[in-house]
């Protein structure tokens, strides 16, 4: 297991980026480094338990998650401004094996999937990968980070499921083969078609209810190839094969 | 002035009376590699059963107003791989009492798993959990007539050549009746108490949040319940008491050995913070100061 740190951080930056999706921004020491699709907990003022949030980037002095206020506690996150203080622990979980993709790698993103999956792809074309992305979104209010990917020189795929913007359809609907190796992250139902209809290698990112976050309440356990694994601890990363969903 | 922290249960010294509730701090390798182990008084390794369970489906997170429920249904990888495996790992790293958290679905499985446990010589004390609300037709379901726990503790005994604890559930009428019972049947310590019955409905989805419908409720909430029946308990019997059951701070510590608790369990704080036990530990020195307590084993039942 790596090891774990509590931190306390400055919010920098708390900003709608749609009707419902934050980015929160915060700052200061001890944020220590992160791979792509590893996760916090980030605590919430007034509630018990920590929150897990993928990481959309982090370097030595900041740390970006995008969250969408859906629920009691990212709710009264989404009420705090610059300046408040949260507590953090960090790193947590198995991320994406950037190194599993020898040319190029197909990313497709289902809502806030879209998030880890951006810092994949900032890390794979740091390594000289070639990278196409799919992002798929209910309509086209839902849409964030397309512009992200843009600045990054990858044109993604939007999709959505009215077609009021990009594909109309699903997921399935619009990725291709011709990759050496895939990543997702979006809704099981995404994930699991994507893994169904693309051929090749490829890793998934789940989502579970989780107390502790960091494998040792075993709250989240899900039942793969290899066994019982926990979702924060095992994963939340898992290779395709080893998926029973 | 040097506090002394140090405590003593069925003839067992602890460097102090801190020690992570079973279900709360895995199996105490989770967190190695995260925080140094030999600060903890001892640790109550997650609940096992004679044969590896994979425990609930998910959810198995409720939260609430002042802590959580949780349904994870003993997931464990059986009292062979207990004994064979994590028990000596965890030995080699950590120098306080370790203590197997036992369960079963008959007499006969908890004797035999007690009696696998019993021969491994890295575990300090034995705990019975006949407390599990989360099992159906095991657990629990012995914790909550004193009659069923006499048996099982009876059982038990036989086979235990160990400090043997009874880890109660507050899920009863009269827990004082349980405790006698366990205590008449061979007991050399209780626990209490395991977690409360609970619900949560999601009113978005108009469902259960939890896949079993009910879970266990633990964290802050629970701690007058618990001190209630630590209090009540320790007077009743003559056997010593784990105090368990929502605390989360030094204070909350000094409160239960007040209520007569001679070592003290900490659960749901762990969940949100991994760190709570070793904070508590350097925390007590501080709050015995500003209490005049000079050493924790002076204030034992002093309430």
């Amino acid at each position: 297991m790596p090891n774990i740190s509590k931190i306390s951080l400055e919010i920098r930056s708390n900003e709608p980026l749609n009707r419902n999706c934050f980015r929160l921004e915060m700052c200061g020491d001890g944020i220590p480094a992160f791979s792509p699709g590893q996760f916090v907990q980030l605590g919430i003022p007034g509630k018990f338990l920590k929150r897990p949030i993928s990481v959309c980037d982090a370097d030595g002095e900041h740390i970006v998650l995008i969250y969408k206020a859906v629920g009691e506690g990212t709710e009264i996150l989404s009420g705090l401004s610059g300046g408040s203080r949260l507590e953090l622990l960090a790193p947590l979980g198995r991320g994406f094996s950037a190194e599993a993709c020898k040319r190029s790698a197909l990313l497709t993103g289902g809502g806030l999937g879209s998030a880890p999956l951006l810092f994949l792809c900032k890390t794979l074309l740091g390594a000289g990968k070639k990278v196409n992305a799919v992002l798929c979104f209910n309509t086209a209010a839902d849409v964030v980070l397309a512009d992200e990917y843009k600045k990054l020189d990858v044109e993604p795929q939007i999709v959505t499921l009215d077609g009021s913007m990009g594909i109309k359809g699903y997921a399935t609907d619009a990725v291709f083969p011709g990759h050496d190796f895939f990543y997702t992250c979006g809704p099981l139902p995404m994930m699991r078609a994507v893994c169904n209809t693309l051929p090749g290698p490829g890793q998934a990112s789940m989502e579970e209810r989780m107390g502790c976050g960091a494998g040792y309440c075993y709250g989240c356990t899900i039942k793969t190839a290899d066994g019982p694994a926990r979702v924060c601890a095992d994963g939340p990363v898992f290779d395709k094969d080893k998926l029973l969903w | 002035m040097v506090r002394k922290l140090s405590t003593e249960f069925c003839g067992l010294s602890f460097t102090n009376p801190v020690v992570p509730a079973s279900g709360t701090f895995g199996f105490g390798l989770e967190l190695a590699d995260s925080m140094d182990l030999n600060v903890l008084g001892g640790i109550s390794l997650k609940g096992t059963t004679l044969e590896a369970r994979f425990g609930n489906p998910t959810p198995r997170i409720a939260e609430c107003n002042g802590g959580l429920l949780n349904s994870v249904g003993l997931q464990n990888p059986g009292i062979r791989e207990l004994v064979n495996a994590k028990v000596p790992a965890l030995r080699r790293i950590f120098s306080g009492r370790i203590i197997a958290n036992i369960s079963g679905f008959s007499a006969e499985e908890y004797k035999e798993c007690c009696r696998i446990a019993d021969s491994c010589g890295g575990i300090d004390i034995i705990e019975l959990n006949i407390s599990c609300p989360n099992v159906h037709g095991g657990g629990m379901a012995f914790g909550t007539d004193p009659g069923a726990a006499a048996e099982v503790t009876e059982a038990v005994r036989s086979v235990c050549s160990k400090p043997l604890v009874v880890k109660l559930s507050p899920n009863v009428t009269d827990i004082v009746s349980v405790a006698r019972a366990c205590e008449d049947a061979g007991a050399d310590g209780l626990c209490l108490i395991n977690t409360i019955l609970g619900m949560r409905i999601d009113i978005k989805t108009r469902r259960p949040v939890l896949a079993n419908r009910t879970g266990g409720l633990s964290g802050p909430a629970v701690f007058p319940v618990a001190l209630r029946m630590v209090y009540d308990v320790a007077h009743a019997c003559s056997i010593p008491v784990m105090g368990c059951g929502g605390v989360s701070g030094a204070q909350d510590v000094v409160e239960m050995m007040m209520a007569g608790a001679r070592v003290v369990q900490v659960g749901s704080e762990n969940l949100r913070n991994p760190f709570a036990c070793k904070e508590i530990v350097e925390d007590l020195p501080v709050v015995m100061e500003k209490l005049g307590i000079e050493k924790l084993s002076d204030i034992i039942g002093c309430a």
